[in-house]
Formats: C-alpha cells, structure tokens, sequence
C-alpha cells in the first residue's frame, strides 16, 4: 500500500518534533528512516502507526485519508526496539494475538489463527518454540517473533522503529539479511528507522535522510551516498572530510593555493566535501599536500590522517594498506569526487 | 614478616565486610530486638487466648458480640478492598502512562493518608458528616446515616487503605512504559482488550501484593474506625474495637480469642507476602528488579 504524508508537523508541548515534513512511500518498497537522534525519523514513524496524532497535515493510506483514523484502524504493523512481547503469554499465543482479538464476525476459527500462526513462525524460522515464553528466547529470537506478530493481521504497511537497535553487532547482521528476504518474499510496505547507516545503506530500496525535524534528501542508497545534497547528508552518510576554500572562476583553492580542481560551478567562500576512498595520489602539480599525523590499517586499507596547511586542517585518506605513509612524511593528493556547499 | 602476611590476608576481604565481632552483635542486637518487640507479644496474645482451654477459647468466639465484630470486618473490608482495587489501578493507570499537570500533586494526594494520623482522618468524616455539619442533617432528612454507623466506618476504611494498592502499582506500571500497550493496541486491540488481556496479566502479582496489604490493614485499623463508630455493641464494633471492648471489661480470655483472629490473618498475610516477593520478585516493583 502507498503511504503519503503531506506537511505534517508534530509538537510536544510546543516543542517542535517534526517541520512541515512530506514524503511519498511507494507499495512494496523497503524505506528506511534515517537520522540521528533527535531528527524526528521515530516521531514520523509514529505518527504513520497511529501512535502520535499530528499536530498540522495529514497521512494518505492509499488513496484514503488516514488522518483521523485510530491505530486500530489504520491494520498496521509494528515492531518496537525493545520488542514489546506480551511476557505472560506463549509466543504461540504472541503471535495469535492479533487475530484472536478481532471481533467475532471477522476472527478466523481456533484452528484457523493456530495454523496461520504456526506458518508464520515457520517463516521467522522459529517452529518448535511456539510453547516457549518471551524471557525463554535470544534478543534475535524476540524480535523475530515481534515481527511475526505484527506480520499476523496481514498489514498493509509494516514499521519498524530501530528493530535491531538492541541486538549485538553478530545478530544485527544476520537478522538484516533475513529481512530483506521477508520482504522480498511477502512484499509488505515497510518503513524502518535506524540511525545505523550501514544497515539503512544495506536493507533499504531507498532511504530517507532525517535531521532536526526535517527530511535533508530522499532517494536510493547509491544516489544518497554519491549524490549528497547538502553538507548535513555527506556528513552524515558515510566517512567524509571538509576542507574551508574558495572559488575563482572555477578554479578551487585553499588558502593561497590552488589544489588541482578545477570545472566548480560556485563562487566565492565554499565548504569542500570529499570521501576518503575518492582520492587520487599524485607527484608535482598542483594538489592538496598534508604532514602524516597518524595512520592505521582498518582491514584491507590503510587509513591515514593528514595535516594540511601546518595543523590547520585535518583530513581522512584511504591508501593500500602496504603503503608506507610513515609519520611526518609529505602526502600529496587530489579527489576524484567532491562536493561544493556554501561556506554560512 | 609477619605484619606482610596479615596485611596480604586483611586484603581478601571485602572492603565492605565488617570484622566477625561487629556481624554477630548486629545480629544479636536485631534479633533480640524483635524477639521483645515482634515475637513475645505474638506469643502472648496466643497463650493468653488459650489459657482457660481450647473449649473458652471458641466459647469466646461464640458469644453474639465477637461474631457481629467479625462479621462487620468483613463486611468493611469486602466493600473497602474492591473499591480500593478500582481507584489503585485507575490512579496509578493515570499517573505512569499519561502525563498530565498536577500529577506530583496527585501522587502527593495519595501517600496523605499515610502521614496523617488515623484519628484526625477519622475526626474529619465527624466534621464532614456530624449532626453540627451541613452535610449530616441533609443526609440524614433522607434517612441516611453516616457517622455511627457502617457507612461512616466503610468511608473512614477506605481513607486510610486508600494508597496500598496505588503506592504498589505506581512503580511497577511506569517501569512496564507503555510499549506492551501499544503493541496490542497496533494488533487491533481495543482498550478493554488491552486493558484484559495485557496490562491487567502483567501487573497481576503486584495487585495481589497491594490487595494483601490493603486488607490487613483495612481488617486491622482501629484509630480511624474508633472515631466514627460510636461504639454500638453488636452494631459498629469491629474487631479490633471489640478487642479492646472486651478488654477493658475484663474479659480477658475474648479479648485475646478475638485478638488471635487478627494476629493469625497478620501472619498469614506474612507468609502469603513472603512467597510472593520470593515467586514473582521481579514483577514486583516494591522488592527491587532483581534477576
């Protein structure tokens, strides 16, 4: 099902939570809302569960208006970090849950709602627990039934707020690659929130950049991290480095040197933005040359922090990792892909 | 040498451990602390009740006066206790899962019969409700009698039980937060369901705890109850005003018969409290969140 959220703003007790946010999600689509904390992304998801009630806007479920429509209502599904299993009840019975509360005229018979939920304990790879309660299972086993749960009354739209918040790092991983083949094989709408962008970067179809209360940039994983458009998302989405610098007539330099770039459309004061893999190393000619401050082998490549221009900036290179780059040697290099954000 | 040697083996200890001396007179002194304190009047209430033999003892609790006492306890508790549920769990259901103003000044309110003394709540209902009062005669012109009489005693009950179940819930459901709720209401659930199914399961041990505690002391209370009573033999007597009835009438061996009742249910609130707290110590917010 197709979500649309037009202008929405939430308040709590008149401090702004969300601005004016709108954003399409399309069916099917595995979107991830990302951001740090204190950007709004679980407010938003809250308020597309039902959960919050927006102050201004309105939240299109399809082509009906949601706006006013209980949590109930809205036939969602939602998955809580810290689970949120009902701890006096088999995870058989967890999963029956929602089914079973329905009013008479639409719950399925008894043998009907156990045999729908053993299936979908099947799914979440967890038959033969079904008598077990909550506190018996792993955190990763917990949230697997969670998601069971919430798959039983067959949402249309399933979100997830920070679901592999409190696994460790082992679990998180494993648990992202078998969502995404959930997904694939049920096609929910889903719409998760994280502030781990690696896992956004992996999971989603496409992601949503959040900061204080504001969407920065919507679009694929490859466009997001390629294609920042504004120094908040580059920041934020994978490793950067910036440098203070100046345009004229398309030449970039930095202080009274030019550093071998040329072809930028700005002018004037400018925050260059680059990643520490889009280096080129280059002998002679004009670049940007840095003092080895310290340098560490971070698996297969060697990352190296550079000074530049004596102590006034500090960078972050990615070289072979059999390069050498002992401490106080000169380095001289230039990105191959940059970005050029007005200097504020 | 020999100093290296007692200082390696002072370093095993835990700094928190006191020298062996120290430990056992703590002990010593706790222990006959509630050895005169606790145990010698439990017993003497017992030898006293059975001191003219098992036959005196239930004669005593046969006589007209004790059995009324007994039945009026139980009647004051059986309206005071439920009431007491439903206002405990309303309550502490407003204070840890929404946020309103004045909740300081509610959770405040509710500890206040905790900190005034029984009397004064008792001589407030003869205030409200006295013959010199606006409400009583009003009252009264219906037919409705407050003060000397069981409704003025239900009232004064409930006064003084009023926090036992909201002062144990309070904690125990803000530590539970909200998120089991909200995953039922998601599930479809409505909020009676919610309510049934999840909430009421998961705070159940801790109302068993409050409603323990809330009747003993709604059996037991004696200051409150003595002011609004009146004291009509086999009419408002509960039982502690009845044991002391007896008491000052030198009926020693029903004083002590009626008084063993109280003690027994004392003791077994104890025992039902210590299986409880030793069961289900981590759904009880009173007793810490051990796992």
């Amino acid at each position: 099902m197709e979500v649309r959220v037009e202008n929405v703003r939430k308040e709590f007790d008149r401090f702004p939570a969300l601005h004016d946010v709108s954003l399409d999600i399309r069916s099917g689509e595995l979107i991830a809302l990302l951001g740090p904390s204190g950007s709004g992304k679980t407010t938003l998801l809250r308020l597309i569960a039902g959960l919050e009630r927006p102050t201004a806007g309105r939240i299109f479920f399809g082509d009906t208006d949601a706006s006013e429509k209980s949590v109930q209502e809205r036939n969602i599904g939602f998955v809580f970090q810290h689970y949120a299993l009902f701890r006096h009840m088999t995870i058989l019975e967890n999963v029956s849950f929602g089914l079973k509360v329905r009013p008479r005229s639409t719950r399925p018979p008894a043998g009907e709602i156990r045999r729908r939920a053993m299936e979908l304990l099947d799914l979440v790879q967890l038959s033969g627990l079904e008598k077990r309660y909550p506190n018996q299972l792993s955190g990763g086993q917990r949230q697997r039934v969670a998601l069971a749960r919430a798959l039983a009354i067959e949402p249309g739209v399933l979100l997830l707020d920070e679901p592999f918040g409190a696994l460790d790092a082992q679990v998180r991983r494993e648990l992202r690659k078998w969502l995404r083949e959930i997904h694939d094989r049920t096609g929910h709408t889903t719409v998760f929130v994280t502030h781990d962008q690696e896992e956004a970067l992996e999971l989603a179809d496409r992601l949503c950049v959040m900061s204080q209360g504001k969407i920065e940039q919507v679009g694929s994983p490859d466009s997001v991290y390629d294609k920042p458009t504004s120094p908040f998302v580059f920041g934020f989405i994978g490793e950067s480095s910036e440098l203070p610098v100046s345009v004229d007539k398309g030449d970039i330099w930095l202080g009274d040197r030019p550093i071998g770039i040329a072809g930028a459309q700005a002018q004037g004061q400018q925050r260059l933005f680059f990643r520490p893999h889009d280096i080129e190393l280059v002998e002679g000619g004009a670049a940007l040359a840095g003092v080895v401050a310290s340098s560490r082998r971070v698996g297969g490549t060697r990352r190296v922090e550079l000074d530049i221009g004596g102590a006034a900036h500090r960078v972050e290179i990615d070289l072979p990792f059999d390069h050498p780059a002992a401490e106080r040697s000169q380095i001289a290099f230039r990105p191959k892909r940059w970005a050029l954000f007005p200097a504020t | 040498m020999a100093m290296a040697i007692n200082s390696s083996a002072h370093r095993l200890v835990s700094p928190t451990n006191e020298p062996t001396w120290v430990r056992w007179t703590l002990i010593l002194v706790g222990v006959l602390f509630m050895a005169l304190f606790l145990v010698l009047p439990l017993v003497a209430v017992f030898s006293e009740a059975f001191r003219q033999g098992i036959g005196a003892y239930f004669d005593a609790l046969r006589q007209p006066d004790a059995l009324s006492a007994i039945r009026l306890t139980l009647l004051v508790a059986a309206i005071a206790v439920p009431l007491n549920v439903v206002f405990g769990i309303a309550a502490s259901w407003a204070i840890a899962k929404y946020e309103f103003k004045g909740k300081a000044f509610l959770t405040t309110l509710i500890d206040l019969p905790f900190s005034v003394s029984p009397v004064i709540s008792g001589l407030v209902y003869v205030l409200l409700f006295g013959s010199g009062s606006l409400l009583g005669p009003w009252l009264k012109s219906y037919g409705i009698e407050i003060l000397f009489a069981v409704p003025g005693i239900v009232l004064a009950t409930i006064f003084v039980t009023f926090p036992f179940v909201a002062r144990e819930l309070i904690p125990l459901m803000q530590d539970q937060g909200t998120g089991d709720e909200e995953a039922a209401l998601s599930l479809g659930a409505s909020g009676w369901q919610t309510f049934w199914r999840v909430t009421l399961p998961n705070i159940k041990w801790g109302l068993l705890y409050g409603v323990l505690l809330c009747n003993a002391r709604a059996m037991g209370e004696f200051g409150a109850v003595a002011v609004v009573s009146g004291k009509i033999r086999g009419q408002t007597t509960t039982m502690p005003l009845q044991v002391e009835m007896f008491y000052n009438e030198y009926q020693g061996t029903a004083a002590f018969a009626l008084a063993s009742l109280l003690a027994l249910l004392a003791l077994v609130t104890l025992v039902l409290k210590t299986v409880l707290e030793w069961r289900f110590s981590d759904e009880l917010a009173a007793t810490g969140r051990g796992h």
